[in-house]
């Protein structure tokens, strides 16, 4: 499992288009023997004869490949595309519980449904605009930490010592765990009566006074960055694991020789033949991280705290649970719109770094 | 990637959809399989009425077990969380395939009336159960807007009442549940000591958070929604009534400020039958206080007070709560399941589960078996037939609930963490939450 890595890439380009190129010399042997072969099955070979009669050879070389992923692009589109365009087009409508059974009857809404989103004086457009602006921070902070988790705990697991697979198995748990499961734990411990963080900090190392809240007020905000990261940094863990056994031993070793230290190596060897993974990295933690709606919905229910109001539940509330799905599809495509955009912006500066380099 | 996609996520109106196809796809299996014998089956979604949804099972399990037996059609049942059960009805009524038989609280009544998706109970169909004056005039107010059919029949009859725990008061030296406000809050203080509290509050439950705001709006003389239907829940009255309500904990401090992050629906239950809590202002708990082995020499039951007359405001201390059964126009067994409503409506089958759940018979012809004699069942009798008022009957109700629920959820949280409930943050959240209902 080496992935991002540029190297196979460049090896498998050519070993996919290999057999494309080499179909013919295949099926060319099979055409020739025809005439010579009048035993063989008659009724493939008359509609093989009619569809290269119709369809020139080339075009069928090149055509083949494309219908092998035919049934794949067929599927693609009918399990993403398709709702994503039912859902860009009930974005303008005002589909109300007036039209569910019928939403063919749901009067056209034109742009009304984004307007209202992006009206941040009115209410409905300041909390999403509040929720975005939390959503953005909590991201950013799990994203970071998680990274910085994954680092250090793949760095130091890097050499060898005894218990080390044990290690590594043990800080996947979380990763591998069922997301209610491990949720769930979280919301019983983070309790205020009966939870254990709060005996642990309040009753065995006196730390607060007065018992705080995680699960409601400012704290969730600390609540839901803890359990995300506590989520997400194994993954981070097992992508930058995987990356440090792509790096050359022999470039550890120049520069030992060179008399860098610990870490300058670190500096200079590993972050950098690491950044084709981080950059795949970042962006996929940054994206599932944005988007995470079973994390708090599990921890805090269907209404989150107004402090950790992440966008996907906020667009859950203003959807499914005040039954206006016009309205929260329009979120969902400003929401989409603004990942493709950050995306896009990413992938165009991290690339352009990376060949600058 | 064992994630889903991220791209699909954000687009949540395809959640919508997949949701919707889900809702089809489970539905239309569970027909499927009936559709071989399409006369011998209904499909029917209950509500979690037990301590949970294999106690539910347990109850049912006779009645409907009666039910096959007497008309040869058998029932696939299925126990619905409450929190599931409002999106599963949309599901099934956005892809116009879902079972032919559920229970619905009955404060959604109007709303999912404007949907269109029940059969309504026109006095034809109402005569079949038996007409329309067999049922409690109360009940029968909940289900949906008036001057229209309704969209659904009582099945289980339910309101507000102060549960309090006879101990506690005893020890406490109260010899008699609170009458006035005063006295609760007094009462409250007694009993608010050594780690127990006066009274358990479900905070952080959107729901249970609606209704007060609802019943103490009542006695303030709020009203949620004008005559044209247009929300107001920001007026003067309704902010007094929450900020009564908050200040429970807030000011008088006669509930634990843990009650804030209570969520679920059973924890401040908890706290009562566990003796956290003295006083508990609820709905039937007849078989949670079963399993803790309570009987009523442990605990009564009082009618939650009401406000001072020469101030203004309404007579009313409680809602009519409570489960009404409906049939979706899109049943694949549609007689199946309007026999399905007789056999519930019945005085037999009222008898045995409104017994079994602690509620009230929906059916004035139930009344006679003894067990509803109880000191209990009469008093949620009383307060039902006197002093309870039905949600307002508007197709935006479950919008109400939601968004009034939630901005009360944040204003307990900051009335447990000591910030101060003043009628300023009040008024801002409701203006709020008013703004969201829109146009």
């Amino acid at each position: 499992m080496n992935p991002a890595v540029p190297a196979p890439d460049s090896t498998t380009v050519p070993a996919t288009s290999r057999p494309a190129t080499s179909r013919p010399a295949t099926s060319r042997p099979g055409a020739g023997r025809r005439p010579a072969s009048p035993g063989g099955p008659p009724p493939p070979v008359g509609r093989r004869r009619g569809i290269a009669g119709r369809v020139p050879a080339r075009l069928r070389r090149v055509a083949l490949p494309y219908l092998l992923i035919l049934p794949a692009v067929l599927l693609e589109l009918l399990v993403h595309l398709v709702p994503m365009l039912i859902g860009i087009g009930m974005s303008f409508l005002k589909l109300t519980q007036f039209f569910l059974r019928n939403w063919s009857a749901a009067p056209f809404a034109g742009l009304d449904n984004y307007s209202v989103a992006v009206d941040f004086d009115g209410a409905v457009g300041r909390s999403l605009l509040h929720s975005f602006l939390v959503t953005v921070a909590f991201t950013v902070l799990t994203v970071g930490l998680s990274w910085l988790f994954g680092i250090c705990g793949a760095v130091l697991m890097q050499g060898s010592f005894r218990g080390r697979a044990v290690l590594r198995a043990l800080f996947l748990v979380p990763y591998a765990l069922p997301v209610y499961a491990g949720v769930i734990t979280w919301s019983f411990l983070l309790q205020r009566d009966s939870g254990l963080v709060n005996h642990v900090l309040v009753d065995q190392l006196h730390l607060f006074g007065e018992r705080p809240f995680w699960l409601i007020g400012s704290n969730s905000f600390v609540s839901i960055i803890v359990v995300c990261v506590w989520r997400s940094w194994p993954f981070a863990f097992l992508v930058l694991m995987a990356g440090l056994q792509n790096i050359p031993a022999d470039l550890y070793e120049a520069a030992a020789i060179d008399g860098a230290g610990w870490g300058r190596r670190l500096r200079a060897v590993t972050l950098p033949m690491l950044r084709p993974i981080n950059q795949v990295l970042v962006l996929v933690l940054f994206l599932w991280t944005f988007n995470d709606f079973n994390t708090p919905y599990v921890l805090f229910g269907k209404s989150a705290p107004h402090e950790a109001d992440l966008i996907s539940i906020h667009i859950y509330q203003s959807s499914f649970v005040t039954w206006n799905f016009g309205s929260g599809s329009a979120m969902s495509v400003l929401l989409l719109l603004f990942l493709l955009l950050v995306t896009a912006v990413y992938l165009v500066a991290t690339s352009r770094r990376r060949s600058d380099a | 990637m064992r994630r889903h996609k991220p791209y699909l996520a954000a687009v949540a109106g395809a959640l919508v959809l997949a949701a919707a196809a889900c809702g089809a796809d489970d539905s239309s299996s569970t027909a499927g399989s009936a559709g071989g014998s399409a006369a011998q089956t209904i499909t029917y979604w209950a509500s979690n009425q037990g301590t949970s949804l294999e106690n539910d099972k347990e109850v049912l399990k006779p009645e409907l077990d009666r039910f096959t037996k007497e008309t040869g059609i058998k029932v696939n049942l299925e126990v619905v969380p409450w929190a599931d059960l409002l999106n599963r009805i949309l599901a099934a009524t956005t892809s116009g395939k879902g079972p032919d038989v559920v229970n619905i609280g009955n404060t959604w009544s109007a709303s999912l009336q404007a949907t269109g998706a029940f059969v309504p109970w026109d006095d034809a169909l109402l005569k079949s159960l038996g007409g329309k004056e067999r049922f409690l005039g109360p009940s029968l107010a909940a289900t949906g807007a008036p001057g229209q059919p309704p969209t659904a029949v009582p099945i289980y009859g339910m309101t507000y009442g102060l549960f309090y725990n006879k101990k506690m008061f005893k020890e406490a030296g109260i010899d008699k549940p609170p009458a006035t406000w005063d006295e609760l809050i007094a009462d409250g203080k007694k009993l608010t000591k050594d780690g127990k509290w006066g009274l358990a509050v479900e905070g952080a439950s959107v729901s249970e958070n609606a209704h007060h705001a609802f019943i103490f709006g009542q006695q303030h003389g709020a009203d949620l929604f004008d005559a044209s239907g247009k929300p107001h829940f920001d007026s003067d009255q309704e902010v007094a009534a929450i900020k009564q309500y908050l200040d429970l904990m807030a000011a008088h401090k006669i509930v634990n400020p843990s009650n804030a992050e209570y969520a679920n629906g059973t924890e401040a239950v908890q706290d009562f039958v566990s003796g956290k809590a003295g006083m508990l202002m609820w709905q039937s708990i007849a078989t949670q206080l079963k399993q803790a082995g309570w009987t009523e020499d442990d605990y009564g039951l009082a009618p939650i007070p009401l406000p001072d007359p020469s101030q203004g405001g309404k007579q009313v201390n409680a809602m009519v709560a409570g489960i009404n059964l409906a049939v979706f126009k899109t049943a694949a067994n549609k007689d199946g399941a309007l026999k399905f409503a007789q056999f519930m409506t019945s005085k037999q089958t009222q008898q045995n589960l409104n017994k079994a759940y602690g509620s009230l018979p929906t059916v004035t012809d139930a009344y006679d078996d003894p067990a509803f004699e109880s000191e209990t069942i009469k008093t949620f009798q009383q307060i039902l037939s006197t002093t309870a008022a039905p949600l307002p009957q508007v197709a935006q109700e479950s919008q109400f609930e939601t968004l009034v629920g939630n901005a009360m959820n944040q204003l307990f949280a900051d009335a447990a963490s000591g910030k101060p409930v003043t009628e300023e943050a009040v008024k801002a959240k409701l203006t709020e939450a008013n703004q969201q209902m829109g146009g």
